[in-house]
C-alpha cells in the first residue's frame, strides 16, 4: 500500500484520478477530470448526456485508453493495467445484465466460471442471493420471466458475485417502479457498508441525495463535486436537481447541447 | 396557434381496454378518458403498460377487448382518419439516424403534404432550439435534442392531438425541464396533449394524471387530489447517518413503511388517525434512544411518488 | 412536395450514405462481370500451336513460316503424324494444332483442293472461337495472295472439347449473370431495406401518417428499380465492350424485359421482408429463396437440360430462368417478342400474383 493510495482521510483509494483526458480527434470528451472515490464511499457521477461520463466510466473501467492524465483503480494503473483492472471491479451496464434465456442459477454460474470462482464458491453464493433476493421459487426460470425490478436487483448481485471493492453502475434504476428502485439503494447502502465502494450514474436527482458525495460533469470537465449537503450550502440551492440546472444551462441561457 | 376542436366528446375515449401479450397482461381493462385542451400525463414504471396503451391509441395495435376512441374516432374502424390527425412520438427514437435535423422535418411534413416552411409558426419554438444543428445528422444529436426534434416532426403537420410515449425519458434533468416548458406552451395554444413517464415529479406539471403499474390504474384525478388523497400522517426524517436511520426505524414498533426519499426519510405510520407532530416527536426520540445523533423528523404532505408507493401495495418495510 | 417525392428523396439518402450498400450496388456488376469474363482469357496471343505435316514442301513451308511470323502463334512443334496430338493437348502443351494433308502442295499446284485441318482446343470456349477465327484468317489471307490461279484451300476446323458441360460459347454466362446481380439488387437488398425500417423503429413513425401501404413500399422499392436498370444496361455494355458477347435482337426489349424481372424480384424480396423484422433473417430469407435458386437453377451455371426431372420442374417456378431464357433469345439469337411470348407471360404473371400478394401482406400495424 503506497501513500499515493491513502486519502486525506487515511483510507485507501478505490479510483484516483488526475487530470483524465480522452480526446477523439479534435473533440475532447474529458478534459483533466481529477477526483477520487474512498473504500466503502457511494460517489455519484452525475453529468447530463454528452457531458462525457460514459466515456470517463470507460476509462476507468479499462475499456478506453486515456489520451492523457493519469488514474488507479483499484490500485492498479488503468492505462498499463486494463486487464487486471476488468478483473477486480464489479460493472452493471443499463444496456445489458444478464442473459434472458438463462435461469438465475445459470447466470449466476457463468458469471462465477468467468471471474474464476470455484463451483462450490459458486454454489454457495448462488443461495446468498437467492435467499436475499427472495427469489427462491423463481431460481430455475429464466430470467426473461422477472419483472424488470427484480433482474434490476438481480444483476447487482450478481455484480459483486466476486466481492470486488469496487463496482460501477450505470443507470441502474431506469425505468424501474419507485418502490424497487428504493430497495435497489437499500442493497447499494448495504454494499457500501461492507466495505464495497459505488461508483453509481443517474438520470434520478433524488438519487443523487443517497450519495456520500457526487460530482457533476458539464462538457467533460468536472463542474462540481462534494457531498450534496455541502454543494448545496455552497450553492446556495436546496437539491441537487437545482445544482444540476444551474451548472449545465449558466445564466439560464440555452447553451448549445450536444 | 390553432385550437383543438372544442366539442362536447372526449379527445380520448377509453373503456375497459385489455390487450395481453402471450402469458401477460399488459393493459387489464383500462378506463379513462382525456378533455380536449388538457394536458394528460400518463404516469408509472416500465412494464405499466404506457407503450402499449399508446400504440393502441396511435391505431399502431389493436387491443383483445374494450374499445379505445381518440377524437371521436375508433381506433380499430377508423384508422387512416386517425392517422391524418394524429402527432405521436414513439418510445424509443424513431426519426432517421442518417438524415440532418431538415431532411427529417422536410420528410415528415411532405409525407402529410405539407412543409416546414408553411408550418414554421407552429414548430418555431421548438426548432429554434435545434436551428443551429439543421444539417446535423439526427443520430450525432444529444438525447435531449433528439427529443425535440422528434416533437417537432410530431407537430409539423398541425395535428389535433399529440400522443407523446416517454419523450423524456433517458434525457438528462435539464432537458426534460425544457422539454416540459414546450409543452406547457403547446398546451396554452389549446393542443390535447397526452404523454407517458416514469418521473413522477413530472406528474406535477400535467392537468390531470393516470396512474399506471402492471396494466391496472392505480389512479384517475390531477397531481394534487392524488397527493391529497394520502392517508395519515407523513414524515420526513433526518439523520446525519441515512442508513443506519432506515434501519432503525424499521425496528419502530409503529412504522409501516420507511423509504429513502432524496435527503430523507420518508416515514408513514401504522396509526393513521395520530396527530402527525406527536408521531415525529416521538420518532425523534426513538431514533435519539438509538443513538443516532441528530435528527428531525417534520411532517410533510405527500407527493404523487409517495400516493403511487401507498397504492402499489408492495410488501411493507414494517417489521412488526 | 407530394408524399409519394418525399420518400423516394429520403430513399435516396439513405442509399447515397450507407456506403455499404453503395458499394454493394455500384461495384458489384462492374466485379461480377470482370471476375467471371477474365476467369475466361481472351488474349489471343502466344497462341502454342503443333503443325503435323506429314510431307514438308516449298508451300507448307511457306504457311508455317507465316504462322511463326504472325507474332500471334508459336510454333511448338513439327510433327509427321497426328497421333501424338491428343496426348499433347491433354497435357496442355498447345492449344491449336494445324494438321496438312499429304501431298499438300502438290495438289494445290494441280488445282485441286486440298485440306487443312485445324483443331482447336476447346477447353475454354470463348478464347477458343477466337483462337480459330484468327487462325482461319491468316490460312485464308495466306491463301488469298497465293496465286489464285490455283487450286483453293479448303479448311476444315474442328474443335476438340475436354470439359465443357453445355458445348456452347460462355456468351451464355452474360445473360445469366445479369438475371444474378438483378436478384442481388432487388431481392436482396429490397428485403434488407425495408426490415431495416421496422428494425430501427422508424416504420412505427411512418404508419402513424397518412401513408397508404402501396405509398411505403414504392417509395422503397423504386429507387432498386432505377438501380437495377442502370446495372443491367452497365452489364450489357461492359459485356459488349470488353468481351464483345453479342447483342443481336432489340436492347429496347431486352431492357423492357428486364424491367419486368425486377419488378418480379422486387416482389419477393417485398414478400420476405413482410415475414420478418429482422435484417439479418431477411438476408438470409432472400439469400435461400432468391439468390440460390438464381445461381443454380436458372441456367446461369449448370444447364437445366442436364438437371434431374425433379430440379427441373423446380425450376419452372424460378423467375431467372424465364429471364436467362429470354436474355439468351435476345442477345445471341436476336429473336423478337413473337418467339419469346410465352416465358415473357409468365414473366408477367409471376409479376401480378407477386406484386398483389406483396403488397397485401404488408401490415399496416405494428403486429
Amino acid at each position: 500500500m503506497t501513500p499515493e493510495h491513502v486519502s486525506a482521510h487515511g483510507m485507501e483509494r478505490v479510483i484516483d484520478a488526475r487530470g483524465l483526458t480522452r480526446r477523439f480527434g479534435h473533440f475532447t470528451a474529458v478534459d483533466g477530470i481529477t477526483f477520487d472515490v474512498a473504500a466503502g464511499e457511494v460517489f455519484g457521477f452525475l453529468g447530463a448526456n454528452g457531458a462525457g461520463k460514459t466515456t470517463a466510466i470507460r476509462m476507468l473501467t479499462g475499456l478506453l485508453a486515456p489520451s492523457s492524465g493519469h488514474a488507479t483503480v483499484v490500485g492498479l494503473d488503468v492505462a498499463t493495467q486494463s486487464e487486471a483492472v476488468k478483473r477486480r471491479i464489479g460493472y452493471m451496464s443499463q444496456r445489458f445484465s444478464l442473459y434472458e434465456d438463462l435461469t438465475i442459477r445459470e447466470n449466476i454460474r457463468l458469471y462465477g466460471g468467468i471471474y474464476g470462482l470455484s463451483s462450490a464458491e459458486v454454489r454457495r453464493r448462488t443461495d446468498r442471493i437467492v435467499a436475499r433476493l427472495e427469489l427462491e421459487s423463481a431460481a430455475d426460470e429464466a430470467v426473461r420471466a422477472l419483472p424488470l425490478g427484480w433482474r434490476q436487483k438481480l444483476a447487482f448481485a450478481v455484480a459483486l458475485l466476486h466481492e470486488p471493492p469496487l463496482v460501477f453502475l450505470d443507470e441502474p434504476t431506469s425505468g424501474v417502479d419507485p418502490i424497487t428502485r428504493r430497495q435497489f439503494w437499500e442493497m447499494i447502502y448495504e454494499a457500501a457498508r461492507g466495505g464495497t465502494s459505488v461508483l453509481v450514474t443517474t438520470h434520478y436527482m433524488d438519487e443523487a441525495e443517497y450519495c456520500d458525495r457526487v460530482s457533476i460533469m458539464v462538457a467533460g470537465r468536472i463542474a462540481a463535486l462534494g457531498s450534496p449537503v455541502e454543494l448545496e450550502r455552497e450553492h446556495g440551492v436546496k437539491t441537487i436537481d437545482e445544482l444540476f440546472v444551474r451548472l449545465a444551462r449558466p445564466d439560464g441561457a440555452r447553451a448549445a447541447a450536444s | 396557434m390553432a385550437s383543438a376542436p372544442r366539442s362536447a366528446e372526449a379527445a380520448v375515449e377509453v373503456r375497459d381496454l385489455t390487450r395481453r401479450y402471450g402469458p401477460s397482461i399488459a393493459l387489464d381493462g383500462i378506463t379513462l378518458s382525456v378533455r380536449a385542451g388538457e394536458l394528460f400525463g400518463v404516469i408509472g414504471p416500465d412494464g405499466a403498460g404506457k407503450t402499449t396503451l399508446f400504440r393502441v391509441l396511435a391505431t399502431l395495435i389493436v387491443p383483445d377487448g374494450g374499445t379505445a376512441r381518440v377524437l371521436g374516432r375508433d381506433v380499430v374502424g377508423d384508422l387512416w382518419d386517425l392517422r391524418r390527425r394524429v402527432g405521436y412520438m414513439a418510445g424509443r427514437f424513431s426519426l432517421y439516424p442518417d438524415l440532418s435535423v431538415a431532411e427529417n422535418l422536410c420528410f415528415f411534413a411532405a409525407v402529410f403534404g405539407t412543409t416546414p416552411e408553411r408550418e414554421y409558426e407552429r414548430i418555431a419554438p421548438i426548432y429554434d432550439q435545434l436551428a443551429a444543428f439543421r444539417d446535423r445528422r439526427a443520430g450525432a444529436l444529444s438525447g435531449g435534442m433528439k427529443q425535440k426534434l422528434a416533437l417537432c416532426c410530431a407537430l409539423v403537420h398541425r395535428p389535433e392531438i399529440l400522443l407523446l410515449d416517454e419523450p423524456t425519458t433517458g434525457v438528462d434533468a435539464v432537458s426534460r425541464r425544457e422539454f416540459w416548458d414546450l409543452l406547457a406552451r403547446l398546451k396554452a395554444g389549446g393542443l390535447t396533449i397526452l404523454v407517458s413517464t416514469p418521473y413522477m415529479d413530472e406528474a406535477d406539471r400535467c392537468d390531470r394524471i393516470a396512474l399506471l403499474q402492471r396494466g391496472r390504474l392505480l389512479g384517475l384525478d390531477t397531481p394534487a387530489a392524488i397527493s391529497g388523497a394520502f392517508a395519515g400522517p407523513l414524515l420526513a426524517v433526518r439523520a446525519r447517518d441515512r442508513y443506519a436511520a432506515l434501519l432503525a426505524l424499521r425496528d419502530y414498533a409503529h412504522a409501516r413503511t420507511v423509504y429513502p426519499f432524496g435527503a430523507t426519510l420518508h416515514y408513514t405510520d401504522d396509526r393513521p388517525d395520530m396527530p402527525a407532530d406527536r408521531v415525529a416527536a416521538e420518532v425523534t426520540a426513538f431514533l435519539k434512544t438509538r443513538g443516532l445523533g441528530p435528527v428531525s423528523a417534520e411532517p410533510i404532505a405527500a407527493s404523487i411518488e409517495d400516493e403511487f408507493m401507498a397504492r402499489m401495495g408492495a410488501p411493507e418495510y414494517a417489521s412488526a | 412536395m407530394s408524399a409519394l417525392t418525399g420518400l423516394l428523396r429520403k430513399e435516396a439518402y439513405h442509399i447515397l450514405r450507407d456506403r455499404r450498400t453503395l458499394a454493394v450496388i455500384v461495384l458489384l456488376p462492374v466485379v461480377q462481370v470482370v471476375l467471371f469474363g477474365f476467369a475466361i482469357r481472351t488474349d489471343v496471343r502466344d497462341v502454342r500451336i503443333i503443325v503435323v505435316d506429314p510431307l514438308p514442301d516449298a508451300t507448307t513451308l511457306s504457311l508455317r513460316a507465316r504462322l511463326a511470323a504472325s507474332g500471334v502463334f508459336r510454333v511448338v512443334t513439327v510433327l509427321p503424324g497426328a497421333d501424338e496430338l491428343d496426348g499433347i493437348f491433354q497435357r496442355g502443351e498447345a492449344t491449336e494444332a494445324i494438321v496438312f494433308e499429304p501431298r499438300f502442295g502438290e495438289r494445290l499446284a494441280q488445282g485441286l483442293p486440298a485440306r487443312i485441318q485445324l483443331i482447336t482446343d476447346g477447353t475454354d470456349p470463348n478464347s477458343a472461337s477466337v483462337r480459330q477465327n484468327y487462325a482461319m484468317a491468316l490460312i485464308g489471307a495466306w491463301d488469298r495472295e497465293r496465286s489464285p490461279a490455283r487450286g483453293a484451300v479448303r479448311i476444315e476446323p474442328r474443335t476438340r472439347l475436354r470439359f465443357n458441360p453445355t458445348a456452347e460459347s460462355s456468351n451464355l454466362f452474360v445473360p445469366g449473370l445479369m438475371a444474378f446481380v438483378l436478384t442481388i439488387i432487388s431481392s436482396l437488398m429490397t428485403a434488407i431495406s425495408l426490415t431495416r425500417e421496422k428494425e430501427s423503429g422508424t416504420m412505427e413513425a411512418l404508419l402513424v401518417s397518412p401513408l397508404r401501404p402501396w405509398q411505403i413500399i414504392g417509395g422503397k422499392v423504386a429507387p432498386y428499380l432505377a438501380i437495377g436498370l442502370v446495372s443491367m444496361t452497365a452489364i450489357v455494355v461492359e459485356a459488349r465492350l470488353v468481351f464483345h458477347v453479342p447483342l443481336r435482337g432489340s436492347y429496347l426489349l431486352l431492357l423492357a424485359e428486364g424491367l419486368l424481372f425486377i419488378l418480379v424480384s422486387l416482389a419477393l424480396g417485398m414478400l420476405i421482408s413482410a415475414r420478418t423484422s429482422s435484417q439479418r433473417v431477411a438476408m438470409l430469407g432472400a439469400l435461400v429463396g432468391t439468390m440460390l435458386p438464381t445461381l443454380l437453377l436458372s441456367g446461369f451455371i449448370f444447364p437445366i437440360e442436364s438437371m434431374p426431372r425433379l430440379l427441373r420442374w423446380v425450376s419452372y417456378i424460378v423467375p431467372a430462368r424465364w429471364f436467362v431464357t429470354i436474355a439468351r433469345g435476345i442477345m445471341l439469337k436476336g429473336i423478337g417478342i413473337v418467339y419469346l411470348w410465352e416465358p415473357t407471360l409468365i414473366l408477367i404473371g409471376m409479376a401480378a400474383v407477386l406484386l398483389t400478394l406483396a403488397v397485401r401482406s404488408f401490415d399496416v400495424r405494428l403486429e
